[in-house]
């Protein structure tokens, strides 16, 4: 354990801790927007793996990685159409047909990475880092917040714009109206399928670009390359009470903890054959958290529950 | 002319819902709607909102026809309606809820100062006190049905719809909001207004429109009718308002409630060293505003809810207060919940399962390990017939049954057990007149026989009419016990509301 606590180990524990939170926070930042609509999207996984292969596929094939999120972003987008004409247009039940949308993305994902790819080749050009320049600089910080790739940034930057999204425009009004009371929303006038509709897409693209995000920083894909990060993103936002602040909270804890454990097992503090232990911790913490939270915050009222007029 | 509905005709699917209706309401009037459930009156309204769309008939506003497809059409041209369960998004302040909707005048983004500023207007203008920036969460009933009220008005309203406005009011609200209807009328809005308490419908309408079975059946004025009358034109038949009630002498106490606390839902004291007793043959009444502690007192009594431990509930000399639905059940209580349909009944259960919920382990519905059928419709056909529980068949499932016969089916089911002490919660809210008559009088028998009743109900009249001694619960205490015959709707209604002193 001594090794652990240098300032080296732990900057670098940290700066790695808030890139591996980035998928995690833009997943369950968009989660937090379709839950507040009242709409549970339990395929986050499957679009992730959709995404992350389309990301992973065009860097792999043309080395330009802003074609690549934006192909990620498409996926998604497409998925969440998909998801929106099930469970809005159809009136679908949402918690099976998250399942079904996130058994298609797994099975897919690694069905066109068969075909098309086969063997795993790592892309040309993973994400760059950029070190924001003067801020970049300062001895250990610098190295900590201000040297990552520009999805981390962008994804941190969305925390403030979802929060200005939900609590200050009259779209995010209408979002938090249909997620808690659709049949009042109704009666005035504001469309709750449109709405429920919208927020799926915004959702479903930013599980697209946490699927970008994972493949790129990583730089190869694989089957089941997700290994069920979509779902801790859905536990994230129950974990952070349905605020965008919370998902960031949550995310962090998991990007700390991800990135202890692997110090702790790069180390050998952790022997090899215990790492699969090691690595359930974030679940276990997530479990407890949620045990402790129960109770305290209420989710939307209206979520899980398709909305249709009498 | 403000609204002229002529002819309106709805069918469905084996029911005639509206046939043949005409309503008119004018300007500064305000137009009672009064009928049982299922009459038709909702009906009516969905379709003066776009909801459905009449087969037959016409509806003119100002004399002009009107086609109308969606809730937002109707607040379009000036139709406005407070809904009995409030249509508020509890999340969100009361500026929210009135601008949802609302074209913005910052486009995308909200602008809720300037919609709290009109609030602020329309509430001194009207004598409605908000505040805009409240969650609506934190707000209490009354002020709640302020802010539907402030809605229908910030989007110009001129004919405004009161679906049972007063149902969640205390008789101080009630009067307070009739204050408040009457400027509106004065301002020249038509309201119509739907109730079916009779004593209200007397004191508000100018015009008054009765329904049954999708017809009018009645169109008179408060001047020229009683009570009496329009319970008649409701029903089809003269009603007991007032249900009679042979003079009995109370026995001992078998309900002794004792320093009872009890927590609500939120963790906090809903009931607060609760202190009562009840005797064989009489009915105690508990008089309160919703949410002053009665659902957890009923709770606590059932067995539904925690005692702390320092309470004594005793049933006949036994204290109940730590112990199991099913022993105090044998120790002879029966109790009627307020959920009918999550505490009272299963719903996808037939009629004659649901009439022996509580004792179909007894030797009488069984033979040895296995459920006897034979009995149990036997028991069935017997208690459907005896308490005029109105269904197909016994096999019918309960949720596919009116409210009156449900509460009937289970009335029936808890009566049977012969229960020493009853505790019996809104045996009657949601049920048709009819049903509520044979209610009371079944309630009244019940006592008649030495039964020891705990009467819990939101509906005041009922309260008087029913109790031997009436018991007003305020914050979770009974802060006074009157005998019938000096009790008298103002000076319990001040002591529901919290003022002791006059």
């Amino acid at each position: 354990m001594s090794d652990f606590f240098t300032v080296s180990v732990l900057v670098s524990v940290f700066a790695s801790g808030i890139r591996l939170a980035t998928p995690y926070l833009l997943a369950s930042l968009g989660e937090t927007i379709g839950q507040r609509s009242g709409v549970l999207n339990l395929g986050v996984d499957g679009i992730m793996l959709l995404a992350a292969f389309g990301a992973y596929y065009t860097a792999l094939k043309t080395d330009n990685l802003w074609l690549a999120v934006l192909v990620a972003l498409l996926v998604g987008l497409m998925v969440g159409v998909v998801y929106g004409l099930i469970t809005v247009s159809l009136h679908a039940a949402q918690g099976i047909s998250g399942i079904g949308i996130f058994l298609f993305g797994l099975g897919f994902s690694d069905l066109l990475f068969q075909v098309w790819v086969g063997t795993p080749l790592p892309v040309p050009h993973k994400l760059p880092k950029l070190s924001i320049p003067g801020l970049g600089s300062i001895p250990n910080i610098g190295e900590a917040l201000f040297q990552h790739n520009l999805m981390t940034y962008g994804a941190f930057m969305l925390v403030p714009a979802v929060m200005f999204l939900l609590q200050k425009t009259t779209f995010g009004m209408n979002v938090r109206a249909v997620g808690e009371n659709p049949q009042a929303a109704d009666s005035l006038g504001v469309s709750v399928g449109r709405t429920r509709f919208m927020a799926i897409l915004l959702g479903s693209s930013a599980a697209g670009l946490a699927g970008a995000a994972l493949v790129l920083q990583g730089g190869i894909f694989q089957a089941n390359l997700t290994n069920g990060l979509g779902f801790i993103a859905i536990a994230i936002v129950y974990f952070g009470a349905w605020r965008p602040l919370g998902a960031m909270a949550g995310s962090l804890l998991y990007g700390m903890v991800n990135a202890t454990v692997v110090q702790l097992k790069v180390q050998g503090t952790i022997p090899r054959s215990a790492s699969d232990l090691a690595s359930m911790a974030p679940a276990v913490i997530t479990i407890l958290a949620l045990v402790f939270l129960a109770g305290r915050v209420k989710a939307p009222a209206a979520l899980t529950k398709p909305f249709a007029r009498h | 002319m403000l609204l002229e509905m002529k002819g309106i005709t709805k069918r469905f699917p084996g029911v005639l819902a509206n046939d043949g209706i005409d309503l008119e309401v004018e300007e500064g009037q305000v137009h009672t709607l009064l009928g049982e459930n299922g009459a038709g009156k909702s009906t009516l309204m969905k379709i003066l909102f776009g909801l459905y769309q009449q087969d037959e008939g016409e509806v003119l506003l100002r004399g002009k026809p009107l086609s109308i497809g969606s809730p937002s059409e109707a607040i379009d041209v000036g139709i406005g309606m407070v809904h009995q369960h409030f249509m508020l998004v509890p999340t969100l302040t009361v500026a929210e809820n009135v601008a949802l909707g609302l074209k913005s005048g910052r486009g995308a983004l909200t602008d809720l100062d300037a919609v709290s500023k009109r609030i602020n207007e329309i509430s001194e203008a009207h004598g409605l006190s908000v505040d805009p920036s409240v969650e609506v969460w934190r707000m209490a009933v009354g002020e709640r049905q302020r802010v539907e009220i402030i809605k229908a008005l910030y989007r110009d309203a001129t004919l405004l719809v009161l679906d049972e406005p007063t149902a969640v009011l205390t008789p101080q609200e009630v009067d307070d909001l009739f204050v408040i209807l009457r400027r509106m009328t004065d301002e020249g809005r038509g309201l119509i207004f739907i109730s079916h308490k009779l004593h209200e419908v007397m004191a508000l309408s100018d015009e008054i429109t009765v329904l049954r079975n999708g017809a009018v059946t009645g169109h008179t004025r408060p001047s020229e009718t009683s009570r009496e009358q329009l319970a008649e034109m409701m029903v089809g038949r003269s009603v007991k308002l007032v249900p009679d009630r042979p003079h009995v002498t109370a026995g001992e106490p078998r309900l002794v409630i004792k320093n009872l606390e009890v927590k609500g839902d939120r963790g906090t004291m809903a009931v607060e060293g609760l202190n009562l007793d009840v005797c064989g043959g009489e009915i105690v009444g508990i008089a309160g505003v919703s949410g002053n502690g009665q659902k957890e007192l009923a709770e606590a009594v059932a067995g539904l809810r925690r005692a702390e431990g320092s309470s004594h509930i005793m049933l006949n000399d036994v204290d109940v207060a730590q112990l199991d639905t099913r022993k105090r059940r044998d120790l002879g209580l029966g109790y009627v919940s307020e959920e009918r349909m999550t505490d009272g009944a299963i719903g996808e259960f037939s009629v004659s399962e649901n009439l022996i919920l509580v004792d179909h382990g007894s030797e009488k519905f069984t033979k040895g390990k296995f459920l006897d059928f034979k009995a149990i419709r036997e028991q069935g056909e017997t208690l459907v017939k005896k308490f005029a529980v109105k269904t197909p068949s016994i096999d019918t499932p309960v949720s596919s049954l009116s409210g009156g016969n449900i509460q009937k089916v289970i009335l029936a089911r808890e009566l049977t057990a012969k229960p020493s002490v009853m505790v019996v919660a809104q045996p009657t809210r949601g049920v048709d007149i009819g049903s509520a008559e044979y209610i009371h009088s079944q309630l009244i028998a019940q006592r008649d026989v030495g039964t020891a009743t705990l009467l819990i109900s939101e509906d005041l009249d009922e309260v008087i009419g029913l109790s031997d001694r009436i018991a007003v619960m305020f914050e979770g205490e009974i802060v006074a016990i009157i005998p019938s015959e000096e009790a008298e709707r103002d000076k319990i209604g001040l002591l529901m509301a919290g003022v002791f002193d006059s």
